[in-house]
């Protein structure tokens, strides 16, 4: 028999799959193939330039940031306020575009923060074993026992409302998710050739770690990420709505629909815009992520 | 047998420690995190003799280990300090708010569960139908809706529009007086049903169906999409070819070969939506004014009540721990290769 029987018979002689240049392109291919893909990358797309550009394409940027204008209070949507104005006479449509670049900045930070503090510790954990992996499931597994927006909230009571606690808030109640995905990955890979190969030869665990485990997870980690981003912007605008969020006169989505909610009946167009961005913007977060592991990973990491 | 038992005894043991864990969570936020906690426990404006006696109640002058025992033993006497804005001990208002939630989360957990696992598993045997779209469509858009956004936009187009169904309580205020509900369980349905107050029950059903179709939005579309995939898997199998070579009924084979199998995972994402649900509470009770745990937690972190909000999160933590122990053996009964694995 010879080595490379041995090698086939295990099964273990295919490539790992990395996101490499290929895979990249046909990734976008498929995307810009299937409609509702299509679809869900340009609501990204336009939710990333409204965020950056924001003040330059709000009809009115100054009521967007905040200057009221109440002689037209409760104004239903016209020619001049697309989306009507609401209870302090401020045009709906620039609060919501001015809001975006707040509707985006919050999952960036807490994604970053999560897999940032997730993903050192889920492969420490996978490659050394023992009581390092032991200890660190064990943490990963208690915080995953409260129900997450519950912790944000106890975390938020505990230091105090805005914007910068709620998003420290979220991002602790969501690291052990990307601890417990690169755990998986690193686990898998730990007993594969390449990586015998490499220890053989002597190259230190943390090159190993650093060079061959952590690029293999980018793929689980970025669809994670990408549904993320869409559940993070839930959370944040729920945490607004309880006002537990943004203060205002921040032009936060969540703390719109919230303020807006006396008048709901009637002037409704102040709380429902605001939802609709923030529903539209999850929906085509959760479609990406949908069609990212659909393409890059369907079975090997669920 | 022995096997079974082995897993329950871990899996018991297990929760126990997440438990302590949890309370050392809660513990840390509750009085080593802030800079006052004896403040925050008693409210702005305290009297020194007040200060005094709450530090000596919760061992504040003590280390912080001794202090974690103080925690410890309080929250296991059922002691979980007063509310600030009532007054009154944050265990009775816990309890005396928990049926109306507990009413509206079993409404709408069993709405989401069946409907979800029906829609899920129809997907699944018809692929690529219709249906299948439809299902897949309103799913995502399930997962995708701030609940509170659907709850006002729910009661915009049947309260405002429609006129069909009340958006606010739980029971219409005359009916108090003229057929007022025994308090047997504190669930207004099953309460009324069982006493035979068919008025004040259609009203209490009318009242819980817009509150409990919201909190069941995210669930149901969850549960669809866990549902469908494990379907589709299950009836890729061998044993479900050899059935219909069978010539068993498609019916049957659906119904029941594949749905048993595909109901472990299922049921894992049955508890992981609960919490979801647990915290939708916040939203949905707060919308349409139902007097349960969900509003009172809300009014408490507005007006900081700190006692209050503290207490709630040990006891809604504590209690979907139990109760994702429940659906985990549970599971366990159903599917026996977890138990033997």
């Amino acid at each position: 028999m010879q080595a490379s029987d041995v090698v086939a018979s295990k099964g273990q002689d295919r490539q790992p799959e990395r996101l490499t240049h290929r895979r990249f392109r046909y990734t976008v291919r498929v995307i810009l193939r299937d409609p509702l893909a299509f679809f869900s990358v340009l609501v990204i797309i336009v939710l990333i330039v409204l965020a950056l550009f924001g003040p330059w394409i709000a009809p009115y940027p100054e009521q967007g940031k905040g200057r009221t204008n109440v002689p037209e209070r409760f104004d239903p949507p016209s020619a001049k306020y697309w989306l009507g104005a609401d209870q302090l006479g401020r045009d709906v449509l620039s609060r919501i575009i001015i809001g975006s670049s707040i509707a985006l900045q919050v999952p960036m930070i807490v994604v970053i923060l999560a897999v940032a503090v997730g993903a050192p510790l889920g492969a420490l954990a996978g490659y050394a074993g023992g009581w390092l992996d032991n200890l660190i499931m064990r943490l990963t597994d208690l915080f995953l026992a409260f129900p997450s927006l519950l912790l944000a909230v106890a975390i938020v009571a505990a230091l105090g409302p805005g914007l910068t606690n709620a998003m420290l808030a979220i991002a602790i109640s969501w690291w052990p998710w990307y601890t417990r995905l690169v755990r998986g990955v690193t686990l898998s890979l730990r007993e594969r050739y390449f990586v015998e190969a490499a220890r053989s030869i002597g190259v230190p665990d943390r090159t190993i770690i650093l060079r061959h485990i952590l690029p293999n997870c980018v793929t689980p980690i970025l669809v994670q990420a990408t549904v993320d981003f869409g559940t993070v912007i839930l959370a944040e605008g729920s945490l607004a709505f309880i006002g537990l969020g943004t203060q205002p006169p921040a032009p936060d989505w969540g703390l719109m629909v919230s303020q807006g909610r006396s008048y709901i009946l009637d002037q409704w167009w102040i709380s429902t815009f605001p939802g609709l961005a923030i529903f539209i913007s999850v929906l085509a977060f959760n479609l990406l992520g949908d069609t990212l592991r659909d393409i890059l990973d369907p079975r090997q990491y669920r | 047998m022995l096997a079974k038992l082995d897993y329950i005894l871990k899996r018991l043991v297990m929760s126990a420690l997440v438990l302590l864990g949890l309370s050392v969570i809660t513990f840390t936020l509750a009085r080593v995190v802030p800079s006052n906690p004896a403040a925050l426990y008693i409210g702005p404006r305290a009297r020194p003799e007040q200060i005094e006696t709450i530090t000596v109640k919760l061992g504040l002058d003590k280390p912080l280990y001794v202090q974690y025992l103080y925690y410890l033993r309080d929250a296991l006497r059922g002691d979980l300090q007063t509310s600030i804005a009532t007054k009154r001990p944050v265990v009775q208002e816990i309890t005396e708010r928990l049926p109306s939630s507990l009413e509206l989360l079993a409404v709408g957990m069993t709405m989401a569960t069946l409907i979800g696992i029906i829609l899920g598993a129809l997907s699944a045997r018809f692929q690529g139908s219709s249906l299948d779209v439809l299902v897949r469509i309103l799913s995502l858009v399930g997962v995708s809706l701030p609940a509170f956004w659907l709850a006002l936009l729910l009661q915009i187009a049947f309260y405002r529009h429609l006129g069909w169904f009340p958006i606010t309580s739980r029971l219409d205020t005359t009916l108090r007086f003229t057929h007022p509900i025994e308090p047997i369980t504190g669930l207004y349905l099953f309460d009324s049903l069982v006493t035979g107050n068919w008025v004040a029950f259609k009203d209490a059903a009318w009242h819980i169906v817009l509150p409990a179709v919201t909190l069941a939005a995210y669930p149901t579309g969850l549960v669809a999409r866990m549902t469908r995939a494990t379907m589709l898997e299950v009836l890729s199998q061998d044993y479900i070819r050899t059935a219909r070579a069978y010539g068993v009924g498609e019916l049957f084979i659906t119904g029941v070969h594949a749905l048993k199998n595909a109901l472990g995972p299922t049921l894992t994402v049955v508890g992981l939506s609960l919490a979801y649900a647990l915290t939708g509470t916040f939203f949905v009770e707060l919308v349409f004014n139902w007097p349960g745990l969900g509003t009172f937690t809300v009014h408490s972190l507005l007006k900081v009540d700190y006692p209050a909000i503290m207490g709630v999160t040990l006891f809604a933590a504590v209690g979907y721990v139990i109760i994702n122990l429940i659906v985990d053996l549970l599971q366990a009964w159903i599917d026996p290769r977890i138990s033997l694995s």
